[in-house]
Protein backbone atom coordinates (compact mmCIF):
# COMPACT_ATOMS: atom_id res chain seq x y z
CA UNK A 1 0.00 0.00 0.00
CA UNK A 2 1.18 3.55 -0.63
CA UNK A 3 2.26 5.47 2.07
CA UNK A 4 1.16 8.69 0.82
CA UNK A 5 -2.48 7.42 0.76
CA UNK A 6 -2.04 6.28 4.36
CA UNK A 7 -0.29 9.81 5.55
CA UNK A 8 -3.03 12.27 3.71
CA UNK A 9 -5.68 10.14 5.27
CA UNK A 10 -3.95 10.33 8.83
CA UNK A 11 -3.53 14.15 8.12
CA UNK A 12 -7.03 14.19 7.82
CA UNK A 13 -8.12 12.20 11.25
CA UNK A 14 -5.52 14.90 13.41
CA UNK A 15 -4.92 18.17 14.78
CA UNK A 16 -1.84 20.53 13.92
CA UNK A 17 0.79 19.98 16.65
CA UNK A 18 0.41 22.80 18.08
CA UNK A 19 -3.57 22.21 18.54
CA UNK A 20 -2.07 18.56 20.16
CA UNK A 21 0.24 19.74 22.16
CA UNK A 22 -2.12 22.69 23.54
CA UNK A 23 -4.34 19.64 24.33
CA UNK A 24 -2.07 17.24 26.16
CA UNK A 25 -0.89 20.56 28.24
CA UNK A 26 -4.06 21.79 29.54
CA UNK A 27 -5.25 18.55 30.29
CA UNK A 28 -2.36 17.58 31.91
CA UNK A 29 -2.24 20.42 33.87
CA UNK A 30 -5.51 19.98 34.72
CA UNK A 31 -4.76 16.16 36.15
CA UNK A 32 -1.90 17.32 37.68
CA UNK A 33 -4.18 20.25 40.15
CA UNK A 34 -6.51 17.94 40.67
CA UNK A 35 -5.25 14.48 41.46
CA UNK A 36 -1.46 14.69 41.58
CA UNK A 37 -1.48 17.92 43.99
CA UNK A 38 -3.88 16.40 46.19
CA UNK A 39 -1.85 12.97 46.60
CA UNK A 40 1.15 14.42 46.91
CA UNK A 41 -0.51 16.44 50.09
CA UNK A 42 -1.62 13.71 51.68
CA UNK A 43 1.89 12.02 52.21
CA UNK A 44 3.95 15.48 52.43
CA UNK A 45 1.26 16.71 55.50
CA UNK A 46 1.94 13.26 57.19
CA UNK A 47 5.73 13.39 57.11
CA UNK A 48 6.20 17.23 58.00
CA UNK A 49 7.60 16.61 61.05
CA UNK A 50 9.92 13.68 60.26
CA UNK A 51 9.66 9.86 60.27
CA UNK A 52 9.58 9.64 63.69
CA UNK A 53 6.28 11.93 64.60
CA UNK A 54 4.99 9.99 61.21
CA UNK A 55 5.78 6.60 63.15
CA UNK A 56 4.13 7.44 66.34
CA UNK A 57 1.06 8.38 64.82
CA UNK A 58 0.96 4.80 63.40
CA UNK A 59 2.10 3.25 66.44
CA UNK A 60 -1.02 4.44 68.69
CA UNK A 61 -3.35 1.55 70.13
CA UNK A 62 -6.60 3.75 68.41
CA UNK A 63 -4.74 3.70 65.12
CA UNK A 64 -3.99 -0.39 65.94
CA UNK A 65 -7.78 -0.82 66.25
CA UNK A 66 -9.02 1.20 63.35
CA UNK A 67 -6.73 -0.63 61.40
CA UNK A 68 -7.61 -4.19 62.49
CA UNK A 69 -11.63 -3.19 62.25
CA UNK A 70 -11.12 -1.89 58.81
CA UNK A 71 -9.05 -4.91 57.43
CA UNK A 72 -12.33 -7.42 59.35
CA UNK A 73 -14.68 -5.22 57.47
CA UNK A 74 -13.15 -5.77 54.20
CA UNK A 75 -12.19 -9.34 54.91
CA UNK A 76 -16.19 -9.94 55.39
CA UNK A 77 -17.67 -7.67 52.72
CA UNK A 78 -15.53 -8.07 49.92
CA UNK A 79 -15.88 -12.04 49.72
CA UNK A 80 -19.86 -12.03 50.38
CA UNK A 81 -19.80 -9.29 47.40
CA UNK A 82 -17.54 -11.66 45.24
CA UNK A 83 -20.03 -14.50 45.83
CA UNK A 84 -23.25 -12.31 45.15
CA UNK A 85 -21.09 -10.55 42.08
CA UNK A 86 -20.38 -14.22 40.80
CA UNK A 87 -24.01 -15.34 40.59
CA UNK A 88 -25.66 -12.04 39.49
CA UNK A 89 -23.44 -12.19 36.61
CA UNK A 90 -23.98 -15.34 35.94
CA UNK A 91 -27.80 -15.32 35.46
CA UNK A 92 -27.74 -11.79 33.81
CA UNK A 93 -25.28 -12.46 31.58
CA UNK A 94 -26.25 -15.91 30.75
CA UNK A 95 -29.64 -16.03 30.48
CA UNK A 96 -32.93 -14.10 28.90
CA UNK A 97 -35.42 -13.42 31.44
CA UNK A 98 -38.24 -11.20 32.22
CA UNK A 99 -37.51 -8.59 34.40
CA UNK A 100 -33.58 -8.37 33.72
CA UNK A 101 -33.16 -5.23 33.11
CA UNK A 102 -35.03 -4.12 36.53
CA UNK A 103 -32.74 -6.73 38.03
CA UNK A 104 -29.61 -4.98 36.61
CA UNK A 105 -31.18 -1.37 37.55
CA UNK A 106 -31.85 -2.88 41.11
CA UNK A 107 -27.97 -4.13 41.39
CA UNK A 108 -26.88 -0.52 40.20
CA UNK A 109 -29.02 1.03 43.27
CA UNK A 110 -27.05 1.48 45.98
CA UNK A 111 -24.41 2.89 43.49
CA UNK A 112 -27.01 6.49 43.04
CA UNK A 113 -28.30 6.04 47.14
CA UNK A 114 -26.18 8.51 49.10
CA UNK A 115 -23.74 6.67 51.46
CA UNK A 116 -25.45 8.80 54.53
CA UNK A 117 -28.91 7.47 53.27
CA UNK A 118 -27.16 3.90 53.75
CA UNK A 119 -26.29 4.34 57.05
CA UNK A 120 -29.24 5.67 57.79
CA UNK A 121 -31.60 2.88 56.78
CA UNK A 122 -29.40 0.58 58.92
CA UNK A 123 -30.12 2.08 62.11
CA UNK A 124 -34.16 2.26 60.55
CA UNK A 125 -33.77 -1.64 60.95
CA UNK A 126 -31.59 -2.47 63.59
CA UNK A 127 -31.56 0.82 66.18
CA UNK A 128 -32.99 1.26 69.34
CA UNK A 129 -36.36 3.04 67.41
CA UNK A 130 -35.83 0.60 64.49
CA UNK A 131 -37.81 -2.44 63.19
CA UNK A 132 -35.40 -5.29 65.17
CA UNK A 133 -34.18 -2.62 67.59
CA UNK A 134 -36.19 -3.65 70.52
CA UNK A 135 -36.03 -7.63 69.71
CA UNK A 136 -31.99 -7.29 70.07
CA UNK A 137 -32.34 -5.04 72.92
CA UNK A 138 -33.78 -8.30 74.31
CA UNK A 139 -31.42 -10.73 72.82
CA UNK A 140 -28.68 -8.08 74.32
CA UNK A 141 -27.52 -7.97 70.79
CA UNK A 142 -25.94 -4.64 69.07
CA UNK A 143 -25.65 -3.97 66.10
CA UNK A 144 -26.04 -0.61 65.23
CA UNK A 145 -22.85 1.24 67.04
CA UNK A 146 -21.06 -2.10 66.83
CA UNK A 147 -19.07 -3.89 63.93
CA UNK A 148 -22.18 -5.73 62.68
CA UNK A 149 -23.96 -2.32 61.78
CA UNK A 150 -20.48 -1.06 60.41
CA UNK A 151 -19.91 -4.37 58.05
CA UNK A 152 -23.41 -4.57 56.96
CA UNK A 153 -23.37 -0.45 56.03
CA UNK A 154 -19.73 -1.21 54.08
CA UNK A 155 -21.69 -4.46 52.32
CA UNK A 156 -24.40 -2.03 50.63
CA UNK A 157 -22.30 0.45 49.67
CA UNK A 158 -19.55 -1.47 48.05
CA UNK A 159 -22.97 -4.30 46.78
CA UNK A 160 -22.53 -3.49 42.74
CA UNK A 161 -18.77 -3.40 42.18
CA UNK A 162 -18.17 -6.34 40.94
CA UNK A 163 -21.25 -7.69 40.11
CA UNK A 164 -21.01 -4.15 37.80
CA UNK A 165 -17.36 -5.36 36.70
CA UNK A 166 -18.36 -8.99 35.44
CA UNK A 167 -21.64 -8.38 34.10
CA UNK A 168 -20.60 -6.82 30.39
CA UNK A 169 -17.54 -9.01 30.36
CA UNK A 170 -19.40 -11.99 30.34
CA UNK A 171 -22.49 -10.55 28.24
CA UNK A 172 -19.64 -9.98 25.73
CA UNK A 173 -18.03 -13.04 25.49
CA UNK A 174 -21.29 -15.39 24.91
CA UNK A 175 -22.04 -18.64 25.93
CA UNK A 176 -20.65 -20.85 23.03
CA UNK A 177 -17.76 -21.85 25.19
CA UNK A 178 -20.18 -23.08 28.26
CA UNK A 179 -22.46 -24.74 26.01
CA UNK A 180 -19.57 -26.85 24.21
CA UNK A 181 -17.83 -27.62 27.76
CA UNK A 182 -21.52 -29.06 28.37
CA UNK A 183 -21.81 -30.32 25.92
CA UNK A 184 -18.84 -32.35 26.11
CA UNK A 185 -19.93 -33.95 29.87
CA UNK A 186 -18.41 -30.93 32.07
CA UNK A 187 -20.60 -30.09 35.41
CA UNK A 188 -21.52 -26.54 36.20
CA UNK A 189 -18.53 -26.35 38.35
CA UNK A 190 -16.15 -27.71 35.98
CA UNK A 191 -17.58 -25.06 33.19
CA UNK A 192 -17.30 -22.43 35.51
CA UNK A 193 -14.08 -23.07 36.87
CA UNK A 194 -12.11 -24.19 33.72
CA UNK A 195 -14.24 -22.13 31.60
CA UNK A 196 -15.33 -19.11 32.45
CA UNK A 197 -13.37 -18.26 35.17
CA UNK A 198 -10.35 -17.91 33.30
CA UNK A 199 -12.36 -16.05 30.78
CA UNK A 200 -13.35 -13.42 33.48
CA UNK A 201 -10.23 -13.76 35.60
CA UNK A 202 -8.60 -10.23 35.00
CA UNK A 203 -12.28 -8.17 35.30
CA UNK A 204 -12.77 -10.66 38.43
CA UNK A 205 -9.54 -8.96 39.76
CA UNK A 206 -9.74 -5.54 39.06
CA UNK A 207 -13.51 -5.73 40.45
CA UNK A 208 -12.35 -7.34 43.69
CA UNK A 209 -9.13 -4.99 44.52
CA UNK A 210 -11.49 -2.19 43.58
CA UNK A 211 -14.43 -3.55 46.12
CA UNK A 212 -11.54 -3.90 48.58
CA UNK A 213 -10.86 -0.38 47.98
CA UNK A 214 -14.14 1.23 48.78
CA UNK A 215 -14.58 -0.96 51.63
CA UNK A 216 -11.91 -0.17 53.34
CA UNK A 217 -12.41 3.19 52.79
CA UNK A 218 -15.84 3.94 52.71
CA UNK A 219 -16.72 7.01 55.03
CA UNK A 220 -20.32 8.29 55.05
CA UNK A 221 -22.11 5.36 55.54
CA UNK A 222 -20.14 4.12 58.23
CA UNK A 223 -19.87 6.85 60.04
CA UNK A 224 -23.80 6.83 60.54
CA UNK A 225 -23.69 3.24 61.89
CA UNK A 226 -20.78 3.48 64.34
CA UNK A 227 -21.22 5.79 66.52
CA UNK A 228 -17.87 6.74 66.50
CA UNK A 229 -16.18 4.92 69.86
CA UNK A 230 -12.23 5.32 70.00
CA UNK A 231 -10.64 1.97 69.47
CA UNK A 232 -13.74 -0.53 69.25
CA UNK A 233 -16.10 1.10 66.03
CA UNK A 234 -13.78 3.07 64.56
CA UNK A 235 -12.45 2.16 60.98
CA UNK A 236 -9.71 4.22 59.41
CA UNK A 237 -11.51 6.83 57.58
CA UNK A 238 -13.42 7.77 60.82
CA UNK A 239 -9.96 8.24 62.73
CA UNK A 240 -8.59 10.17 60.45
CA UNK A 241 -11.76 12.75 60.98
CA UNK A 242 -11.21 12.36 64.68
CA UNK A 243 -8.02 13.10 64.56
CA UNK A 244 -8.41 15.81 61.59
CA UNK A 245 -11.01 17.65 63.61
CA UNK A 246 -8.49 17.07 67.05
CA UNK A 247 -6.24 19.02 65.15
CA UNK A 248 -3.89 16.49 65.31
CA UNK A 249 -2.78 16.94 61.62
CA UNK A 250 -0.27 15.01 61.66
CA UNK A 251 -1.34 11.91 62.90
CA UNK A 252 -4.57 12.36 61.05
CA UNK A 253 -2.45 12.64 57.30
CA UNK A 254 -0.27 9.41 58.54
CA UNK A 255 -3.54 7.26 58.84
CA UNK A 256 -4.56 8.68 55.44
CA UNK A 257 -1.44 7.71 53.83
CA UNK A 258 -2.51 4.31 54.72
CA UNK A 259 -4.98 4.68 52.61
CA UNK A 260 -3.82 6.74 50.00
CA UNK A 261 -1.08 3.84 49.77
CA UNK A 262 -3.83 1.13 49.36
CA UNK A 263 -5.26 3.22 46.40
CA UNK A 264 -2.50 3.42 44.56
CA UNK A 265 -1.57 -0.40 45.37
CA UNK A 266 -5.59 -0.52 43.90
CA UNK A 267 -4.74 1.18 40.65
CA UNK A 268 -1.20 -0.65 39.90
CA UNK A 269 -2.84 -3.92 39.86
CA UNK A 270 -5.90 -2.59 38.24
CA UNK A 271 -3.25 -0.94 35.58
CA UNK A 272 -1.29 -4.34 35.22
CA UNK A 273 -4.85 -6.80 35.06
CA UNK A 274 -5.28 -4.62 32.28
CA UNK A 275 -2.31 -4.47 30.33
CA UNK A 276 -2.36 -8.33 31.16
CA UNK A 277 -5.64 -8.55 29.64
CA UNK A 278 -5.03 -6.72 26.57
CA UNK A 279 -1.77 -9.11 26.02
CA UNK A 280 -4.30 -12.16 26.36
CA UNK A 281 -6.77 -10.78 23.75
CA UNK A 282 -3.46 -9.46 21.58
CA UNK A 283 -2.55 -13.15 21.82
CA UNK A 284 -5.84 -15.41 20.56
CA UNK A 285 -6.24 -12.13 17.80
CA UNK A 286 -3.25 -12.76 16.49
CA UNK A 287 -4.16 -17.04 16.33
CA UNK A 288 -4.49 -18.82 12.46
CA UNK A 289 -7.80 -17.62 10.86
CA UNK A 290 -9.54 -20.66 11.90
CA UNK A 291 -9.76 -19.75 15.58
CA UNK A 292 -11.09 -15.88 15.13
CA UNK A 293 -14.61 -17.54 15.46
CA UNK A 294 -13.45 -18.13 19.12
CA UNK A 295 -11.26 -15.16 19.41
CA UNK A 296 -14.02 -12.52 17.63
CA UNK A 297 -16.61 -13.72 20.27
CA UNK A 298 -14.29 -12.00 23.31
CA UNK A 299 -13.19 -9.64 21.71
CA UNK A 300 -14.97 -6.36 22.97
CA UNK A 301 -14.40 -6.54 26.42
CA UNK A 302 -12.69 -3.48 27.65
CA UNK A 303 -16.14 -2.38 29.62
CA UNK A 304 -16.31 0.72 31.18
CA UNK A 305 -16.82 0.81 34.84
CA UNK B 1 -24.11 -31.33 42.31
CA UNK B 2 -26.97 -28.92 43.18
CA UNK B 3 -26.42 -27.33 39.81
CA UNK B 4 -26.52 -30.09 37.56
CA UNK B 5 -29.48 -31.19 38.80
CA UNK B 6 -31.22 -28.20 37.98
CA UNK B 7 -29.94 -27.99 35.08
CA UNK B 8 -31.23 -31.43 33.69
CA UNK B 9 -35.04 -30.66 33.80
CA UNK B 10 -34.80 -27.08 32.05
CA UNK B 11 -32.64 -28.33 29.40
CA UNK B 12 -34.94 -31.12 28.39
CA UNK B 13 -38.11 -28.70 28.12
CA UNK B 14 -36.75 -25.58 27.07
CA UNK B 15 -33.30 -26.34 24.64
CA UNK B 16 -30.85 -24.73 23.70
CA UNK B 17 -32.05 -21.50 25.46
CA UNK B 18 -30.73 -23.04 29.19
CA UNK B 19 -28.35 -25.55 27.76
CA UNK B 20 -26.26 -23.88 31.15
CA UNK B 21 -26.59 -24.51 34.31
CA UNK B 22 -27.20 -22.75 37.31
CA UNK B 23 -29.84 -20.23 36.23
CA UNK B 24 -32.60 -20.96 38.76
CA UNK B 25 -29.96 -21.09 42.32
CA UNK B 26 -27.95 -17.70 40.67
CA UNK B 27 -30.79 -16.04 40.45
CA UNK B 28 -32.39 -16.66 43.73
CA UNK B 29 -29.73 -16.62 45.19
CA UNK B 30 -29.32 -13.18 43.85
CA UNK B 31 -32.66 -12.16 44.64
CA UNK B 32 -32.64 -13.25 48.08
CA UNK B 33 -29.23 -11.13 48.59
CA UNK B 34 -30.55 -8.11 46.86
CA UNK B 35 -33.75 -8.55 49.10
CA UNK B 36 -31.91 -8.69 52.01
CA UNK B 37 -28.79 -5.96 51.71
CA UNK B 38 -30.97 -3.06 49.36
CA UNK B 39 -34.39 -4.12 49.13
CA UNK B 40 -35.84 -4.73 52.27
CA UNK B 41 -33.51 -2.10 54.39
CA UNK B 42 -34.37 0.81 51.93
CA UNK B 43 -38.07 -0.32 52.09
CA UNK B 44 -37.75 0.38 56.27
CA UNK B 45 -36.80 4.21 54.89
CA UNK B 46 -40.02 4.02 53.04
CA UNK B 47 -42.41 2.29 55.66
CA UNK B 48 -40.57 5.06 58.41
CA UNK B 49 -41.64 7.87 56.31
CA UNK B 50 -45.43 6.73 55.61
CA UNK B 51 -45.37 6.79 59.61
CA UNK B 52 -45.15 10.66 59.43
CA UNK B 53 -48.46 12.70 58.70
CA UNK B 54 -48.19 14.44 55.65
CA UNK B 55 -47.48 18.09 57.22
CA UNK B 56 -44.56 16.53 59.04
CA UNK B 57 -43.36 15.22 56.05
CA UNK B 58 -44.25 18.74 54.26
CA UNK B 59 -41.99 21.15 57.08
CA UNK B 60 -39.33 18.56 57.58
CA UNK B 61 -38.54 18.28 53.56
CA UNK B 62 -39.46 22.15 53.28
CA UNK B 63 -37.35 23.47 56.37
CA UNK B 64 -35.71 26.66 55.17
CA UNK B 65 -31.89 25.41 56.40
CA UNK B 66 -33.17 22.17 54.18
CA UNK B 67 -34.23 24.24 51.25
CA UNK B 68 -30.94 26.10 50.98
CA UNK B 69 -29.00 22.67 51.59
CA UNK B 70 -31.09 21.50 48.11
CA UNK B 71 -30.09 23.95 46.37
CA UNK B 72 -26.26 24.57 47.59
CA UNK B 73 -25.86 20.50 47.00
CA UNK B 74 -27.68 20.58 43.01
CA UNK B 75 -25.80 23.95 42.41
CA UNK B 76 -22.72 22.19 43.36
CA UNK B 77 -22.95 19.08 41.32
CA UNK B 78 -24.30 20.81 38.46
CA UNK B 79 -21.52 23.26 38.20
CA UNK B 80 -18.94 20.41 39.00
CA UNK B 81 -20.37 17.99 36.74
CA UNK B 82 -20.38 20.60 33.96
CA UNK B 83 -16.99 21.32 34.36
CA UNK B 84 -15.92 17.78 34.61
CA UNK B 85 -17.79 17.26 31.44
CA UNK B 86 -15.21 19.67 29.90
CA UNK B 87 -11.90 18.54 31.58
CA UNK B 88 -13.16 14.91 30.88
CA UNK B 89 -14.05 15.15 27.57
CA UNK B 90 -10.21 17.02 26.86
CA UNK B 91 -8.75 13.96 28.98
CA UNK B 92 -10.52 11.22 27.29
CA UNK B 93 -9.50 12.75 24.14
CA UNK B 94 -6.08 13.35 24.31
CA UNK B 95 -5.41 9.57 26.03
CA UNK B 96 -7.36 7.99 23.06
CA UNK B 97 -5.60 9.99 20.29
CA UNK B 98 -2.61 11.74 21.81
CA UNK B 99 0.90 9.56 22.18
CA UNK B 100 2.81 11.28 24.99
CA UNK B 101 5.70 10.26 27.81
CA UNK B 102 3.76 8.83 30.71
CA UNK B 103 0.75 8.33 29.31
CA UNK B 104 -0.36 5.00 30.75
CA UNK B 105 0.58 6.12 34.58
CA UNK B 106 -1.89 9.28 33.26
CA UNK B 107 -4.28 6.77 32.28
CA UNK B 108 -4.07 4.60 35.79
CA UNK B 109 -4.08 8.25 37.63
CA UNK B 110 -7.65 9.19 36.13
CA UNK B 111 -8.85 6.18 38.65
CA UNK B 112 -7.26 8.07 41.69
CA UNK B 113 -10.79 9.29 42.85
CA UNK B 114 -12.50 5.78 42.52
CA UNK B 115 -9.66 4.52 44.67
CA UNK B 116 -9.26 7.12 47.37
CA UNK B 117 -10.83 7.17 50.10
CA UNK B 118 -13.72 10.04 50.26
CA UNK B 119 -12.49 11.43 53.71
CA UNK B 120 -8.40 11.58 52.66
CA UNK B 121 -9.80 13.23 49.19
CA UNK B 122 -11.59 15.88 51.60
CA UNK B 123 -8.67 16.12 54.40
CA UNK B 124 -6.49 17.07 51.68
CA UNK B 125 -7.84 18.84 49.22
CA UNK B 126 -8.42 21.17 52.46
CA UNK B 127 -4.89 21.26 53.24
CA UNK B 128 -4.48 22.83 49.41
CA UNK B 129 -6.32 25.18 49.81
CA UNK B 130 -6.67 26.29 53.36
CA UNK B 131 -5.09 30.02 53.70
CA UNK B 132 -1.43 28.31 54.45
CA UNK B 133 -1.91 25.10 51.87
CA UNK B 134 0.38 24.86 49.05
CA UNK B 135 -2.17 26.21 46.64
CA UNK B 136 -4.15 28.64 49.26
CA UNK B 137 -0.90 30.61 49.88
CA UNK B 138 -0.97 31.96 46.27
CA UNK B 139 -4.37 32.40 46.12
CA UNK B 140 -5.57 34.33 49.42
CA UNK B 141 -3.62 37.54 48.92
CA UNK B 142 -5.33 37.41 45.23
CA UNK B 143 -8.77 37.19 47.68
CA UNK B 144 -9.99 34.09 45.91
CA UNK B 145 -11.03 31.93 49.27
CA UNK B 146 -11.74 28.28 47.55
CA UNK B 147 -11.74 26.35 51.41
CA UNK B 148 -14.50 26.59 53.99
CA UNK B 149 -17.07 28.13 51.37
CA UNK B 150 -19.56 26.83 48.37
CA UNK B 151 -16.31 27.28 46.48
CA UNK B 152 -14.67 24.18 48.14
CA UNK B 153 -17.64 22.15 47.42
CA UNK B 154 -17.21 22.08 44.02
CA UNK B 155 -13.95 21.30 43.87
CA UNK B 156 -14.56 18.10 46.07
CA UNK B 157 -17.59 17.48 43.79
CA UNK B 158 -15.24 18.04 40.39
CA UNK B 159 -12.53 15.61 42.25
CA UNK B 160 -15.19 13.01 42.93
CA UNK B 161 -16.42 13.10 39.51
CA UNK B 162 -14.06 13.35 36.96
CA UNK B 163 -13.36 9.84 36.56
CA UNK B 164 -17.04 9.02 35.53
CA UNK B 165 -16.55 11.17 32.61
CA UNK B 166 -13.54 10.06 31.49
CA UNK B 167 -14.54 6.44 31.43
CA UNK B 168 -17.80 6.28 29.72
CA UNK B 169 -16.60 8.82 26.72
CA UNK B 170 -12.82 6.63 26.28
CA UNK B 171 -14.61 3.47 24.71
CA UNK B 172 -16.70 5.11 22.82
CA UNK B 173 -13.98 7.66 21.30
CA UNK B 174 -11.68 4.23 20.82
CA UNK B 175 -14.09 2.20 19.07
CA UNK B 176 -14.74 5.19 16.75
CA UNK B 177 -14.65 4.79 13.39
CA UNK B 178 -11.68 6.53 11.29
CA UNK B 179 -13.32 6.10 8.41
CA UNK B 180 -16.21 8.59 8.99
CA UNK B 181 -13.73 11.41 9.77
CA UNK B 182 -11.71 10.95 6.57
CA UNK B 183 -15.12 11.26 4.64
CA UNK B 184 -15.48 14.10 6.21
CA UNK B 185 -12.29 15.73 5.55
CA UNK B 186 -11.89 14.22 1.70
CA UNK B 187 -15.47 15.94 1.45
CA UNK B 188 -14.19 18.96 2.83
CA UNK B 189 -14.45 19.73 5.82
CA UNK B 190 -12.23 21.34 8.52
CA UNK B 191 -11.26 19.53 11.68
CA UNK B 192 -13.25 21.40 13.67
CA UNK B 193 -16.21 20.61 11.71
CA UNK B 194 -15.79 17.71 11.74
CA UNK B 195 -15.59 17.22 15.20
CA UNK B 196 -18.32 19.51 15.82
CA UNK B 197 -20.50 17.87 12.96
CA UNK B 198 -19.37 14.05 13.20
CA UNK B 199 -17.46 13.06 16.15
CA UNK B 200 -18.68 15.08 18.85
CA UNK B 201 -23.02 13.91 17.97
CA UNK B 202 -21.44 10.23 18.62
CA UNK B 203 -20.00 10.34 21.83
CA UNK B 204 -22.63 12.72 22.87
CA UNK B 205 -24.67 10.50 24.26
CA UNK B 206 -21.63 8.48 26.19
CA UNK B 207 -20.78 12.31 27.25
CA UNK B 208 -24.30 12.81 28.67
CA UNK B 209 -24.25 9.46 30.71
CA UNK B 210 -21.15 10.87 32.13
CA UNK B 211 -22.39 13.90 33.11
CA UNK B 212 -25.60 12.23 35.11
CA UNK B 213 -22.96 9.98 36.66
CA UNK B 214 -20.92 12.69 38.11
CA UNK B 215 -23.68 14.61 38.75
CA UNK B 216 -25.74 11.54 40.91
CA UNK B 217 -22.62 11.37 42.78
CA UNK B 218 -22.30 14.64 43.61
CA UNK B 219 -25.84 14.79 44.55
CA UNK B 220 -25.27 12.05 47.39
CA UNK B 221 -21.39 12.49 48.28
CA UNK B 222 -20.26 13.22 51.76
CA UNK B 223 -16.67 12.51 52.81
CA UNK B 224 -14.80 14.56 50.50
CA UNK B 225 -17.01 17.17 50.80
CA UNK B 226 -17.58 17.82 54.97
CA UNK B 227 -13.90 18.59 55.34
CA UNK B 228 -13.56 21.25 52.78
CA UNK B 229 -16.75 22.98 53.07
CA UNK B 230 -16.94 24.67 56.58
CA UNK B 231 -20.48 23.64 57.42
CA UNK B 232 -22.23 27.02 57.95
CA UNK B 233 -25.90 26.46 57.85
CA UNK B 234 -28.04 28.24 55.36
CA UNK B 235 -24.38 28.62 53.48
CA UNK B 236 -22.51 25.52 53.11
CA UNK B 237 -24.33 22.64 54.14
CA UNK B 238 -25.12 20.06 52.08
CA UNK B 239 -28.41 17.80 52.38
CA UNK B 240 -26.16 14.44 53.35
CA UNK B 241 -25.27 16.58 56.25
CA UNK B 242 -28.55 17.94 56.98
CA UNK B 243 -29.34 14.30 58.08
CA UNK B 244 -26.48 13.37 59.83
CA UNK B 245 -27.51 16.48 61.83
CA UNK B 246 -31.00 15.40 62.31
CA UNK B 247 -29.28 12.17 63.65
CA UNK B 248 -27.45 13.40 66.06
CA UNK B 249 -30.70 14.84 67.36
CA UNK B 250 -32.23 11.71 67.90
CA UNK B 251 -34.88 13.49 65.10
CA UNK B 252 -35.53 10.02 62.89
CA UNK B 253 -38.31 11.38 61.54
CA UNK B 254 -37.07 14.36 60.17
CA UNK B 255 -34.05 12.33 58.98
CA UNK B 256 -35.72 9.79 57.18
CA UNK B 257 -37.88 12.53 55.17
CA UNK B 258 -35.24 14.36 54.12
CA UNK B 259 -33.30 10.94 53.07
CA UNK B 260 -36.52 9.79 51.25
CA UNK B 261 -36.42 12.85 48.87
CA UNK B 262 -32.80 12.42 48.31
CA UNK B 263 -33.68 8.88 47.52
CA UNK B 264 -36.48 9.61 45.03
CA UNK B 265 -33.72 11.99 43.63
CA UNK B 266 -31.54 9.01 43.00
CA UNK B 267 -34.11 7.10 41.25
CA UNK B 268 -35.03 9.42 38.74
CA UNK B 269 -31.36 9.97 38.78
CA UNK B 270 -30.52 6.28 37.92
CA UNK B 271 -33.70 5.89 35.26
CA UNK B 272 -32.03 8.86 33.60
CA UNK B 273 -28.73 7.03 33.75
CA UNK B 274 -30.32 3.91 32.58
CA UNK B 275 -32.38 5.47 29.74
CA UNK B 276 -29.47 7.20 28.21
CA UNK B 277 -27.42 4.17 28.18
CA UNK B 278 -29.81 2.09 26.17
CA UNK B 279 -29.74 5.48 24.02
CA UNK B 280 -26.05 5.35 23.67
CA UNK B 281 -26.02 1.35 22.94
CA UNK B 282 -28.45 1.93 20.44
CA UNK B 283 -26.79 4.80 18.89
CA UNK B 284 -23.31 2.74 18.68
CA UNK B 285 -25.23 -0.54 17.57
CA UNK B 286 -23.59 -2.58 19.79
CA UNK B 287 -25.36 -6.27 20.81
CA UNK B 288 -24.72 -5.43 24.51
Amino acid sequence: MSTSIIRRAEAGTTEAAWVRYTLIGISLTFLFLFLVLPLAAVFAEALRKGFDAYWQALKEPDAWSAISLTLITALIAVPLNLVFGIAAAWCIAKYEFKGKSVLTTLVDLPFSVSPVVAGLVYVLMFGAQGWFGPWLQAHDLKVIFAVPGIVLATIFVTFPFIARELIPLMQAQGNEEEQAAIVLGATGWQTFWYVTLPNIKWGLIYGVILCNARAMGEFGAVSVVSGHIRGQTNTMPLHVEILYNEYQSVAAFAVASLLALLALVTLLIKSVAEWRHEREMKAIRDLPPENTQAASSTLPVKAAS
Amino acid sequence: MLSRSAAAAPAKRRAPARVLPGFKITLGYTLMYLCLIVLIPLSALVFKTFTLTWDQFWAAVTGPRVMASYRLTFGASLIAALVNVVFGLLVAWVLVRYQFFGKKVVDALVDLPFALPTAVAGISLTALLAGNGWVGQYLEPLGIQLAFNPNGIVIALIFIGLPFVVRTVQPVLEDAEKELEEAATCLGASRWQTFSKVIFPSIAPALLTGFAMAFARGMGEYGSVIFIAGNMPMISEITPLIIIGKLEQYDYAGATAVATVMLVISFILLLVINGLQTWQRRRSGAPV
